[in-house]
């Protein structure tokens, strides 16, 4: 059975059609695409993608209206019942303001839009999405965003820390996120939030000027996980 | 009925958009300015009745994230905050 991924796409979305052409050239399946106001999301999905972007323009505050989405009430739903959703960049921002995932994503400390390769440190390889890589060992994701900078209150950290629950880290001085937090996931590590974008880091430099391939990997360990579940 | 809510990051929460704009201010040579926060004023224009407890919910679902904000109400006369 193939791999069946959907990527939702919210008025002002605009790495989902990248984050779908990971998908598809990772699992050699086409991407569901899925519109911001459908009710229901096709079934039996294996990940959901809420991808990168600037949704509804940044209203309010960034993420805010795309989580009152109708199909929001459906990614919320499955991820209830266990289905794996991977929120980069927006899709973090969207995540956070669903309450799928704790925190919220602030201004970059530096005011500035921030967009460059960083080095990340991964901290957790318990989840589907982290499976693939060692713990401990550093990656090179491009980030692009202006709101990036990771807050949660004293408590909260300590408990992301305790449990495990910090999936990537900056390895270098990047928007002043709390404890240098660039993703987390949930606590049964189906839901995974970061700002960094592994979707375009995909292919080694040598075959493309974007980021490397460390983000293929996230991809490939999604899909084993598929493979033996 | 005209009801104003204002939201504005909790204590703690850093502000660079305040931060940018006290330097701006002493950029200016305005001195004495302890510090900036920059918060939001949002205008709703609601039903005659809408009780307290109604832009309270709005606040909550929508209109302030209480993660990193916080929010008052006002013009609803008794029983505002």
């Amino acid at each position: 059975m193939a791999f069946r991924a959907a990527v939702i796409t919210f008025p002002g979305s605009n790495c989902d059609r990248d984050m779908a052409s990971a998908l598809a050239a990772v699992s050699g399946a086409p991407a569901i695409r899925v519109w911001h106001g459908d009710a229901d999301l096709p079934d039996n999905l294996d990940l959901i993608a809420l991808p990168g972007g600037f949704s509804y323009g940044d209203y309010l505050r960034s993420g805010a209206m795309a989580a009152t989405s109708p199909i929001m009430r459906a990614v919320v739903a499955a991820a209830g019942r266990g289905v794996p959703v991977l929120g980069v960049c927006n899709g973090f921002q969207v995540l956070t303001e669903a309450r799928l995932l704790p925190g919220a994503l602030l201004r970059n400390a530096g005011q500035r839009f921030i967009c460059r390769t960083v080095a990340l440190k991964v901290e957790n390889t318990a989840s589907p999405f982290t499976a693939g890589y060692t713990a401990g060992e550093t990656i090179r994701i491009p980030v692009a965003h202006h709101d990036g900078n990771y807050y949660a209150d004293a408590e909260t950290l300590d408990r992301l820390e305790g449990e495990g629950l910090v999936a990537f880290r900056y390895a270098e001085s990047v928007n002043g996120s709390a404890r240098d937090i660039a993703g987390v996931v949930s606590e049964n590590g189906r839901v995974l939030g970061m700002m960094p974008h592994p979707e375009r880091a995909i292919e080694p430099a040598a075959v493309s000027a974007l980021g490397g391939a460390d983000g293929r990997r996230m991809f490939e360990s999604i899909l084993a996980s598929f493979a033996t579940a | 009925m005209q009801v104003r809510v204002l939201v504005r990051l909790k204590p703690g929460v850093l502000d660079p958009q305040g931060r940018a704009v006290h330097h701006a201010l002493e950029g200016l040579g305005f001195a004495g300015v302890e510090d900036v926060r920059i918060g939001r004023l949002i205008e709703l224009d609601v039903a005659e009745g809408t009780d307290h407890a109604t832009i309270t919910q709005m606040c909550e679902k929508l209109l302030a994230n209480t993660v990193i904000e916080s929010f008052t109400i006002e013009g609803l006369g008794e029983g505002a905050n």
